[in-house]
């Protein structure tokens, strides 16, 4: 370590101002501080320091995510390996997955901080660490047949026009994950949505070739339950075995990479609440909003199957959890008032059963139902400020103060 | 009732007059810096929607479609004044537009200078035009009779005023934001409503 300490201490006067390679200070100062902790202080006045800064918490973030990375590599390999109607053992499944999942998050990397990285250039500040979660997020809310052309353009689209001109991390209004998301969904539709995109069926890189079987459907969950004509619809999974409740939390289904298992995604919920990096009231308040409003809908909705799909259901298969863990707590896009909060996850969690159900268009409402609060987010904040304002002047107001005080202030 | 409350619901959202049609973009941008304003105006839109949507239904109906005016003999069954409806709603829309003008400068002088020009302008607003082009078209189809010509007016007018309102709270907070410099003010907002268009997309095809 300290040689590498010494190496760059020894090539750093080049790129500090007037060196060699001024231009790509921030460039050199990204790699510096993500290997060293930086040894800059403040010289005047009085600063107070917290443990906690956003590298860090981004971290969190991301480690709070590797169970449910994990899981989506192993569902990978073994939905592709149910569809070929091989055994390849544990590792053997794990790998393929693995290989499958690699791509897209290598993908999403270079095109993500390549523009980082040059915006910081152009700008002239400092990397921001941003991305790092967004670029772990994406390949988890794709699915795994995504070409890796489409999702490089998803990802320059949302960090573009989503991200870097509002101002960079922390300043966005919409979450840069699902506008990559959602980029997909409406430019690609065909890739995103359908029977025959949730499963590999192709080998990849020559590893786990094989013919798929007759008994082989793709279909999601909430895919099957959307398109159902009948008032009610049995959903089954890759091989046509029927599913419950329970293959919803344990998460051996098809869907986008990283949704389907609500054990792993509990997982990183747990360290998320436990570090307070996201906030419980949001996470609560969606599960409620849905819960309720999908209870409604089994119990006064229209004659549809979706309408009939039991509320506790809907709350584990497809996106839910993901989006209400990962998504819509995101400290930056969600409410930031303690109010706001309740009023926010409440409101994503209803108007994604509400998508469900009402829009034929869109099995899972989770996505766009998030882009929308989003949008929505800064007013409901303004709101609550406006009458927490409204409130304590009414309580200094001279009429509600005792009698022989007002005449004292007047 | 039903009936009522599903083109209420649809026309806030699924036909929302910015983020369906794009309608009244002007007063949109202009006028959605901060909040309050935002919502002064909002409520002007939706009271001129409410108000002359009723006017130019009556008119439609009894003076110039196809066989409107029988009510003044059999000589005028056949008369169709419909190339005069644009003339005709602009009329009534404008002289509408004075009231709530004159109303906003009495009871709230303090909105009508915040609104300034904006609010004669409501005027020319597409969005009013729209709401009352788009109402012709559909009388018969999904609009039967005075009630659901209400129930749109005031949907469209609300869906009008949740867009400014929600767009000036986004900007209020992007004052502190360090939006690149060429893309300060219009540019950003551009995008912002661009975004804002694709989170509504959620509402398209949204059957009720």
């Amino acid at each position: 370590m300290s040689g590498l300490r010494k190496f760059l201490d020894k090539i750093k006067p080049n790129f500090e101002e007037g060196g060699k390679f001024a231009k790509l200070h921030s460039v050199f100062d990204g790699f510096e501080t993500f290997l060293f902790v930086p040894n800059t202080t403040s010289k005047k006045g009085s600063h107070i320091h917290d443990a906690t800064d956003s590298k860090r918490t981004m971290i969190i973030v991301v480690l709070a995510l590797v169970p449910a990375l994990l899981f989506g590599m192993y569902n990978v390999g073994y939905q592709h390996f149910l569809a070929i109607g091989q055994d390849m053992g544990f590792w053997g499944t794990f790998f393929f997955g693995f290989l499958a999942v690699l791509p897209i998050i290598l993908v999403s990397y270079i095109v993500g901080l390549g523009i980082e990285f040059i915006v910081a250039q152009i700008k002239g500040h400092e990397i921001q660490e941003g991305y790092l979660v967004t670029g772990f997020l994406i390949p988890l809310i794709v699915p795994v047949d995504t070409p890796l052309w489409m999702i490089a353009v998803a990802t320059a689209f949302a960090v573009i026009f989503a991200k870097e001109v509002f101002g960079g991390t922390g300043m966005n209004i919409f979450n840069v994950a699902l506008v990559t998301r959602a980029f997909l969904f409406f430019a690609y539709p065909t890739a995103m949505s359908g029977d025959t995109v949730w499963v590999r069926t192709k080998g990849a890189f020559g590893f786990g070739k094989g013919e798929v079987i007759d008994a082989f459907s793709g279909a999601t969950p909430l895919g099957q339950v959307g398109t159902a004509t009948g008032p009610t619809a049995d959903i089954v999974g890759t091989l046509g075995e029927p599913l419950n409740f329970w293959d919803g939390v344990i998460g051996l289904i098809p869907g986008s990479i990283g949704e389907t298992s609500v054990i792993a995604i509990a997982l990183g919920a747990i360290l998320l609440l436990v570090t307070k990096v996201a906030s419980w009231k949001t996470m609560l308040s969606v599960f409620a909003g849905g819960a309720i409003v999908g209870a409604i809908f089994n119990w006064i909705g229209p004659d549809t199957a979706v309408a009939h799909f039991p509320w506790y259901e809907h709350l584990v298969f497809g996106g839910f959890a993901f989006g209400a863990v990962f998504m819509a707590t995101d400290p930056v896009t969600s409410s930031r008032t303690e109010t706001g909060k309740w009023i926010y996850g409440f409101l994503v969690g209803a108007m994604a059963i509400t998508i469900r159900v009402l829009n034929p268009g869109y099995a899972e409402g989770m996505m766009l139902a998030i882009l929308l609060m989003n949008a929505f987010a800064p007013l409901i904040d303004f709101y609550v400020v406006d009458a927490n304002i409204k409130r304590r002047l009414k309580r200094k107001s001279p009429s509600n103060l005792p009698q022989g005080e007002a005449l004292e202030r007047s | 009732m039903e009936n009522f409350a599903s083109i209420l619901v649809k026309s806030i959202f699924v036909d929302n007059m910015i983020f369906a049609y794009f309608l009244g973009m002007c007063s949109y941008l202009a006028v959605s810096k901060n909040v309050k304003t935002s919502l002064g105006l909002g409520i002007a839109v939706v009271f001129v929607l409410f108000v002359t949507l009723p006017v130019n239904y009556l008119l439609e109906m009894y003076v110039l479609r196809e066989g409107a005016l029988s009510w003044l003999g059999p000589k005028f069954a056949t008369l169709d004044l419909s190339f005069l409806s644009l003339i005709l709603f602009i009329a009534v829309i404008a002289a509408i537009t004075q009231l709530v003008e004159m109303v906003i400068e009495r009871f709230s002088p303090s909105l009508y200078n915040s609104l300034g020009i904006f609010l004669p302008l409501i005027a020319v607003n597409c969005a009013i035009m729209g709401g009352s082009l788009f109402m012709q078209q559909r009388i018969g189809s999904q609009l039967n009779g005075m009630g659901d010509v209400l129930a749109y007016a005031l949907g469209s007018g609300i869906g009008w005023l949740l867009a400014i309102v929600g767009l000036a709270a986004i900007r209020e907070k992007m004052e502190y934001s360090d939006v690149p410099k060429p893309l300060r003010g219009l540019g950003i907002t551009f995008i912002t409503v661009a975004l804002m268009g694709i989170a509504f997309m959620c509402f398209s095809g949204l059957k009720i």
